[in-house]
């Protein structure tokens, strides 16, 4: 029987829409985790628009923003459990600090220190530069913990680009073959660098993707945060009674792709105002005043706190002490090789002269 | 003590590691039920299940990413690759991620794996499927390369690899696989990574060599010694990363010359690393050039003409000729 993607219809899951109404009579989350959530994101944005005025004064290096996509961040990570484990792309700072990365991680990190790649918080992974490559860490990790019968379902994130890596697909071949403890999270924020999702694939949504590997997809509003959060939380029961699932998670990168990069040459002003009007911590704000949670002098209060949290972590990473030549040496291989020790003498020989 | 072929010697490893660790599992293309398309992993799967003999779909890149995931959660995998030619498509998650993982994380995450593929020519195989690709890895930092050529190192090097805290790339001599028993401890024993092996010791020349060619250097050098007197010192590099370069150093100030051979294709093989650190460590103990005897620098090619390709007695004979006479 023939068949065509057009018999696929992902209903994308929502709770609140855009313009902060709760779509369903019943709300999955408590208020307090709601206004923790909130906190989060608007620690993630304080932090990510700190980040790029500080490239912008050349105190920290590249940087890749995630404003806009603090929902799909934090409300995945908040219905994760402390077992549960993180393989992050590069943009996952969101994610990141929920589950204990410290801001001043991402800062030595983006200032180019040794240090900075020390990330030993926290159940998350390094984080990873070649697109995809992070996936099949996710599943030797998701297989680690079926094979040790730990309860622990590893998170794997990437964007809408990266689902047209060969590792994507690996990825998803081998979690449907071992039925692995595994969630695959694609934040489909529109744009791969300058190629729109169009040109990344012709599949309708990206969800739909799942079926092909026999394991289990779903659309979700990802710039909702209680709707990333009841999808995850209901994913992470089914990975870990040994059902894979993927996760797409619409949104949309309000920023550049990194520092380094400028979307005007690439994308229309219109399309950024459309995706601004959607944006996840408005949305959440607007629900939360609605309910009478949460008001203007909260928000006020929140972003100070935040603001000064940011200002601590950069303190701190600017005064940790600079990287030096000799140190680079010292995680290549547990024991440093003959000609490791050679190079190494010859360069502390040479900073003595 | 029991005779062993080279395939044996990798089983018994395999074999010995999994009763002793049971961190240790395996994971590749039709190594369960089949045992490996050599048999490397015969009886295995029988014995120790499909929980810790994992046949993969086809997919080098996730076999290797796969691998890294689990090392970095505890595990000890073993993965194999089905050919070392089939592993161009798992680059990355080699060079990139397994090799890199120690340093990129800041010694904080780490892959303690073995990764194993056959290799070398000379036995009429479809293409891609006999290339020695060992340089292509030396040039991955946080990675180490054994290429042993006997049941002895073959076993106490895999043995070593598998407990080893870093990624390891154990290269399979496909030639050698069955081609001789030797005898072989039941027993455990490890040989120590890094170490070349001095095969025969020898006082006019070096020849420095790894993998399935070392027998035909070492057959060589002991005709020279019959038929013309001279001595070749004939060393086994045995892990080509690290090098050991006190062996290869010391060899080299004593003899004075060297011919490196390898089945690689000559143009920036490791035999040119050889070559330089030769001359940085012992220019001035050589009395004539430093030459090597390696696969030309052509893709490898079809069966009618890799036995003249390959490294072979005639090529190294004029190469010995050459460096005797230039004194």
């Amino acid at each position: 029987m023939w068949m065509d993607q057009s018999q696929l219809d992902f209903q994308k899951v929502t709770y609140i829409d855009e313009q902060g109404k709760a779509l369903k009579e019943e709300m999955p989350v408590e208020e307090a985790e709601l206004v923790s959530m909130y906190e989060w994101m608007v620690r993630a944005r304080v932090f990510d628009q700190r980040a790029v005025k500080l490239q912008r004064q050349g105190r920290i290096g590249t940087y890749a923003p995630l404003q806009g996509q603090e929902a799909a961040q934090i409300g995945s990570a908040f219905a994760m459990r402390e077992n549960d484990w993180v393989y992050p792309s590069y943009r996952e700072i969101g994610v990141s600090m929920v589950r204990g990365v410290p801001m001043s991680q991402f800062l030595l990190y983006a200032m180019g220190h040794l240090k900075g790649l020390a990330q030993e918080q926290a159940n998350v992974f390094p984080v990873q530069i070649i697109i995809g490559a992070q996936f099949l860490h996710a599943v030797g990790g998701a297989w680690a913990s079926q094979y040790k019968g730990e309860e622990s379902v590893s998170v794997a994130y990437i964007g809408d680009g990266g689902t047209s890596e060969g590792d994507f697909h690996e990825a998803l071949n081998f979690a449907g073959v071992y039925k692995l403890p595994i969630i695959f999270f694609v934040q489909n924020n529109q744009w791969a660098i300058s190629v729109p999702v169009s040109k990344q694939t012709a599949s309708r949504t990206i969800a739909q993707k799942a079926l092909a590997y026999g394991i289990t997809g779903v659309r979700v509003d990802g710039n909702d945060a209680v709707a990333v959060y009841t999808v995850m939380k209901e994913a992470i029961a089914k990975a870990q009674a040994g059902e894979p699932v993927l996760i797409e998670a619409e949104t949309f990168r309000q920023g550049p792709h990194t520092t380094a990069d400028d979307p005007t040459k690439y994308r229309m002003a219109d399309d950024e105002k459309t995706w601004t009007a959607k944006d996840p911590l408005v949305r959440l704000k607007t629900y939360l005043t609605e309910q009478r949670i949460w008001d203007e002098e909260k928000d006020r209060a929140l972003y100070e706190q935040a603001d000064a949290e940011v200002s601590e972590a950069f303190q701190a990473a600017s005064s940790a002490p600079a990287s030096e030549l000799k140190d680079v040496f010292e995680h290549v291989y547990e024991t440093k090789t003959a000609q490791l020790s050679e190079q190494q003498a010859q360069v502390e020989e040479a900073s003595r002269q | 003590m029991t005779m062993m072929t080279i395939v044996q010697a990798i089983n018994s490893a395999l074999k010995y590691e999994m009763e002793q660790d049971d961190r240790v599992l395996l994971l590749g293309e039709d190594i369960g039920k089949n045992g490996g398309v050599f048999r490397a992993t015969d009886g295995l799967f029988e014995q120790f299940g499909e929980k810790r003999v994992v046949d993969t779909p086809i997919a080098e890149s996730a076999i290797i990413g796969a691998a890294v995931g689990l090392a970095a959660r505890g595990l000890r995998p073993v993965a194999e690759i089905q050919f070392l030619g089939f592993i161009y498509e798992a680059m990355d998650q080699m060079a990139a991620q397994a090799s890199r993982l120690r340093f990129r994380s800041g010694g904080t995450q780490t892959a303690p794996m073995v990764v194993r593929a056959p290799y070398g020519g000379g036995i009429r195989t479809p293409e891609l499927h006999s290339d020695s690709l060992e340089a292509i890895f030396l040039h991955s930092p946080g990675l180490k390369i054994i290429m042993p050529s006997s049941a002895y190192d073959a076993k106490g090097l895999l043995a070593a690899a598998m407990r080893d805290p870093d990624p390891v790339l154990f290269l399979e001599p496909m030639k050698l696989y069955r081609a001789f028993q030797e005898e072989v401890p039941e027993e455990d024993y490890t040989i120590e990574i890094g170490r070349a092996n001095v095969l025969r010791q020898g006082e006019d020349l070096t020849i420095i060599v790894w993998g399935p060619p070392v027998h035909m250097v070492k057959a060589t050098a002991e005709k020279w010694a019959a038929e013309h007197q001279t001595s070749i010192e004939v060393i086994d590099l045995r892990t080509v990363a690290p090098i050991d370069i006190e062996t290869i150093t010391a060899s080299v100030e004593k003899t004075g010359r060297a011919i490196i051979v390898h089945e690689a294709v000559k143009t920036g093989g490791v035999g040119a690393e050889i070559a330089a650190i030769l001359s940085e460590k012992a220019l001035y103990s050589l009395s004539a050039p430093i030459l090597r005897v390696a696969g030309f620098d052509t893709p490898y090619p079809t069966a009618q003409v890799e036995l003249d390709w390959l490294p072979n007695e005639k090529r190294l004979n004029e190469a010995i000729k050459t460096v005797l006479e230039d004194t």
